[in-house]
């Protein structure tokens, strides 16, 4: 790995206060050569001074904007600094920070612009994670339209543990990124734009003390959302974003 | 058309235009907004005065009474109301995601700033206290 390269990992965190710590303890451990910038999403809890205590960076948002906002206000923030490679995780201590050089050797060394962990890979042993019906309903479905439409497998297009380089980042900032539910759609976009897609099988850890964000009605709105997001994803015409440069 | 119905009809198109056009006036409602509104008035006005042309509509959607016509109508102006609301809405979300962004931005740029102004000021002092102006040292 290019030991010049500037590596930022982003978590986008709401209410993580209780894991949020061990997770930055975990990435400074495993990827000492990354830097760590939490974005805050308006959380009431102490997510923000555990995070500052743990030695990360910390960006307050004032109110909570969701996922996909926090996450591209993360983005925005690494291009500003020049950074040339970004991780996203969770904060909540589902994805492993040993993994992180796993997704990193990939774009690191070129070979992809954007490496996503999945949790379903088939060469993935630890096949631990489980989830409600509907919801995985929902990835075996999205992971099939996804991989019929780009013509590449993708098992796990739910997963928010990935790294990219500058020019997806750059796509991640722009307005085109769907920020209210970043998922399968995200996936085809960034195929339509042009850049290339691996995937790296991962382990992920089941959060007991959260609800998730699929639980409840959600899984439905999911499925219906995902649908239309692709479909219309579908209908408009090819950016070729990652020309722009 | 009875004479009553003409009147009342008439009567509040013209209060709905004088409404309308009174908020843009007194800058309670913005003239993007008002167009909309001004037509729906105007177009009821007409339909009160002009009763041959609300029966040729009718006749032509193949509604039964001229009725019926002004309440679909009414209905088409309203569901386009609400809509230019919800485009009007999805900009405005747009724009409150991006200030808040850069809200977060700019705090932490600020507090950066803050940073190095006071290792700096620390470093002042320290240079001063040793004696060793004009020498740069690490610290």
């Amino acid at each position: 790995m290019n030991s010049l390269a500037k590596i930022l990992t982003i978590i986008p965190a709401f209410n993580e206060g209780k894991t949020i710590a061990q997770v930055i303890g975990g990435i400074q451990e495993n990827a000492p050569y990354c830097d760590i910038l939490v974005i805050n999403d308006g959380s009431p809890d102490t997510t923000a001074e555990h995070a500052k205590a743990a030695g990360a960076k910390v960006i307050h948002l004032p109110f909570n904007m969701g996922y996909g906002i926090a996450l591209q206000t993360g983005y925005k923030y690494a291009l500003e600094k020049g950074y040339h490679y970004m991780v996203q995780m969770d904060g909540d201590g589902q994805h492993d920070p040993q993994y992180i050089k796993d997704l990193l050797e990939v774009v690191t060394s070129g070979k992809a612009d954007v490496v996503i962990g999945s949790r379903f890979s088939k060469n993935n042993k630890t096949y631990t994670y489980r989830t409600g019906w509907i919801k995985k309903t929902g990835i075996i479905l999205f992971a099939n339209i996804t991989s019929i439409i780009i013509r590449q497998k993708v098992s796990d297009p739910t997963s928010g543990y990935q790294a990219l380089n500058r020019k997806v980042a750059k796509f991640y900032a722009s307005e085109s990124y769907p920020c209210d539910y970043p998922d399968a759609d995200v996936i085809i976009m960034l195929h339509r734009a042009g850049f290339q897609i691996k995937e790296v099988p991962v382990v992920m850890h089941q959060n007991r003390n959260k609800k998730s964000m699929h639980s409840g009605l959600k899984p439905l709105y999911y499925i219906f959302k995902m649908l239309l997001s692709i479909s219309l994803t579908l209908l408009r015409k090819r950016e070729p974003l990652n020309q722009r440069d | 058309m009875p004479l009553r119905q003409k009147i009342f009809a008439i009567i509040i198109s013209l209060s709905l235009l004088l409404f309308i056009v009174e908020l843009v006036r007194r800058k309670k409602l913005r003239e993007e907004y008002s167009w909309l509104w001004l037509l729906t008035g105007t177009i009821i006005l007409i339909l009160a005065l002009w009763y041959d042309l609300l029966q040729w509509i009718t006749h032509l959607i193949g509604a039964r009474l001229p009725t019926s016509t002004l309440f679909f109508l009414g209905l088409v102006f309203l569901i386009l109301i609400a809509i230019q609301f919800s485009i009007k809405v999805s900009e405005l979300n747009n724009q409150v995601k991006n200030l808040t962004q850069e809200n977060g931005l700019l705090k932490n740029r600020i507090e950066e700033i803050e940073e190095e102004k006071t290792s700096t000021d620390r470093n002042e002092k320290r240079r001063d206290y040793n004696g060793e102006k004009g020498e740069k040292r690490e610290i």
